[in-house]
């Protein structure tokens, strides 16, 4: 397996597959999120959620387009606004969602799957309708193409930096709105105990919905990042969903920290294993081993100490 | 207490009307083509049947009832395949001999798991054992750690995920996207033709009809109770000295041996086996079978089966972009306003006025038997 291969070449190997496991890393912690908001917090299964990140993509694909014929002077700080607008447009839907369909399910999980899972398939038939079943790609602006060379064997794409940065400070943002602020005692209130939350004053229904919303949200900035260094299709969402949601079980439902853990060593594994087996034949051994050790291990890496 | 005998009299009559609709209406109405395709919508009913015990019954909702379908019909098709990879078939091959898909693959011999399904017996036992194994390992795994619920649901959908890219992958041993192709012959009869066709389509009802009897006899049997008990309240079927894993288990295994022998005719009656039919998106297709039917009614969810994938045909046939719409909608309606399909519409709506016409009867009876008194 490593004959062939000098120590200096392995060593940039690993370094060059290690950075793409990263950019994979960043990319599965902006996706499961949103889905640990709102599958950890509030145990709500939401299949369409890779729907709601290729929102957020829709909507940057839109914006860049928008600045590069109107504004083509700011063309390079589009990306900005296109993650903030992503970001309402993703949240606005999933509140909207929220309202019609989810807040009526909340005692049936595996009914609030199915019927998440038919909303998704409405998603991905009106982004077809409306940007075409090709996939389009945005322009990314100057400052982001291009490589770093770390060393002369080593070099680094600047859009993956960007996507990990961004990545890590989602996260931050995440970890103090959920644990720092006043929403995310109220959100942690509700779901540990709702008529309780209702008793002490907590606006339960309104929480619940924001809650969802930024869930969605935060999908929709996931995808604003993924056009960053991928092209979006109708059909994309449904690609990651279950790694998405193996990421999220995997780390533990409840646990932030866990979530992380988990991206990071499941993009690892794959990205490295990809290098010496085929690409199909490393995501099969590292998603049975994620299966394998669910089995064995039910409650995921980082659980949370309950009594049930 | 009263014994629960096998079939009430309303649950006799929708076997009968089931079997006059599958073994007399169908044949009489529609073409060969037709009759054809409502052979395939038939072998799906045998997954949609099999939900209804595990999910309806049971409450575990199984995402990769695909795996099992594939399993089942993944096996029939190996058969088949070999049957039709004669040496004099495959002349023009660089190895004669082997299925087509090997030889493009550069394959020289015949793997040695492919070796036991020259025989036609061993075929068809590993239909029922290989699913059954499959599932009683998942379930040995997941019910004794007491994993249910909505993490079953998402590890079984791994599951057919990972089966999926691993047939995709492995194509020298599996025919890969295209999955095994061009089957023809059963021991020597030709399954091409449209009689032929006509044939495994009474073949399949007759199964699917076996298979039911076993559902009714299983949701009939204590072990039924058990099941609805467990469902509604776990804890107290476990404090009342009832091993809740092993019942989940054995319903999971009958579930799967249910979708696998409809796997094995889908093969039969369609003609090939793909990873099409193994992967996420068929998975929970099976599922809304079952849920537009009725997740509690065996009966319901076969007309499920037959409706969804009538109305998918003619939709996708006319408006392919209004389908997957339709789909969702479905998906959401019957969640959402139906929960219990349409056996739970015919319950609450159709049921009464049946039952208004009999209590006319039964009105009208003792009348009858006055009056020659007077």
């Amino acid at each position: 397996m490593f004959s062939g291969y000098s120590m200096s070449e392995l060593g940039a190997i690993f370094a060059m597959q290690g950075f793409a496991g990263l950019i994979l890393f960043s990319v599965f912690v902006l996706m499961a999120l949103g889905l640990a908001i709102i599958f950890g917090q509030m145990g709500v299964i939401n299949m369409a959620h890779g729907e709601f990140m290729i929102l957020g993509a829709y909507v940057t694909y839109l914006v860049s387009n928008f600045f590069a014929e109107h504004l083509p002077g700011l063309f390079g700080i589009y990306f900005f606004i296109a993650m903030i607008l992503a970001f309402f447009a993703s949240g606005l839907l999933g509140m909207a969602v929220e309202w019609a369909m989810i807040r009526h399910l909340y005692k049936r999980p595996l009914d609030t799957l199915l019927a998440t899972w038919g909303l998704s398939l409405i998603l991905q038939q009106v982004y077809r309708s409306l940007f075409g079943a090709r996939e389009v790609g945005v322009t990314i602006p100057d400052w982001m193409m291009g490589s770093l060379p770390v060393t002369d064997m080593i070099e680094v794409p600047i859009n993956g930096i960007f996507v990990m940065v961004l990545a890590v400070s989602i996260s931050l943002a995440v970890y103090f709105m959920m644990f720092r602020s006043t929403w995310g005692k109220q959100v942690r209130a509700v779901t540990q105990n709702r008529v309780m939350a209702g008793a002490v004053g907590i606006d339960t229904e309104w929480t619940d919905r924001l809650t969802f919303g930024i869930g969605c949200g935060v999908a929709g900035v996931a995808g604003a990042a993924f056009t960053m260094i991928g092209s979006t299709g109708p059909t994309a969402g449904q690609l990651y969903i279950v790694d998405t949601f193996l990421v999220v079980v995997f780390g533990g439902a409840a646990s932030l920290l866990g979530t992380i853990a988990s991206a990071f060593s499941i993009s690892q594994a794959q990205s490295i294993m990809e290098f010496f087996l085929s690409g199909s034949m490393a995501k099969v051994l590292t998603l049975l081993t994620v299966v394998g050790i669910l089995m064995v291990r039910p409650q995921g890496l980082f659980a949370l100490k309950l009594r049930k | 207490m009263k014994k629960q005998r096998l079939f009430e009299l309303d649950e006799a009559m929708g076997f009968v009307i089931l079997a006059a609709v599958i073994f007399l209406l169908f044949p009489a109405i529609l073409d060969d083509f037709r009759l054809n395709l409502f052979g395939k919508y038939l072998t799906y009913a045998f997954v949609a049947v099999g939900l209804v015990l595990c999910w309806g019954a049971g409450g575990i909702l199984s995402l990769g009832q695909g795996v099992f379908f594939g399993l089942g019909g993944y096996c029939m098709a190996m058969f088949l395949k070999l049957e039709a990879s004669t040496p004099e078939n495959t002349a023009i091959q660089s190895t004669p001999g082997i299925p087509d898909f090997m030889d493009w693959n550069q394959l020289t011999e015949l793997p040695i798991w492919w070796q036991p399904f020259h025989s036609l017996a061993f075929t068809l036992a590993a239909i029922i054992v290989v699913p059954v194994a499959f599932s009683y390992i998942i379930g040995l795994a997941m019910f004794r750690r007491r994993v249910g619920g909505v993490y079953f649901a998402i590890i079984t959908q791994a599951i057919a995920a990972i089966a999926t890219i691993l047939v995709i992958g492995q194509q020298g041993y599996t025919g890969g996207v295209n999955g095994i192709t061009d089957l023809r012959t059963l021991l020597g009869w030709d399954i091409r033709p449209d009689d032929a066709k006509v044939t495994l389509y009474f073949v399949n009802g007759a199964l699917l009809f076996v298979c039911l009897f076993v559902a009714q006899v299983i949701r009939k049997s204590k072990l039924g109770r058990i099941l609805i008990a467990m469902r509604e309240k776990e804890d107290r079927v476990r404090f009342s000295g009832y091993d809740v894993a092993s019942f989940k288990i054995f319903v999971f295994c009958v579930g799967a041996a249910f979708a696998s022998i409809g796997g094995a005719m889908f093969t039969l009656q369609v003609g090939f086996m793909s990873p099409t039919l193994v992967g996420i998106v068929p998975s929970i297709e099976m599922v809304i079978f079952c849920a537009v039917g009725g997740r509690m009614s065996i009966l319901g969810a076969v007309y499920g089966a037959l409706l969804v994938n009538w109305a998918k045909t003619t939709f996708s046939e006319s408006f392919p972009e209004l389908w997957l719409l339709g789909l969702g909608g479905l998906f959401i309606a019957v969640v959402m306003a139906f929960p219990n399909g349409l056996a739970g519409i015919f319950d609450d709506y159709i049921k009464p006025r049946l039952a208004f016409l009999k209590r006319n009867r039964t009105a009208a009876d003792p009348a009858a038997q006055h009056s020659p008194a007077e």
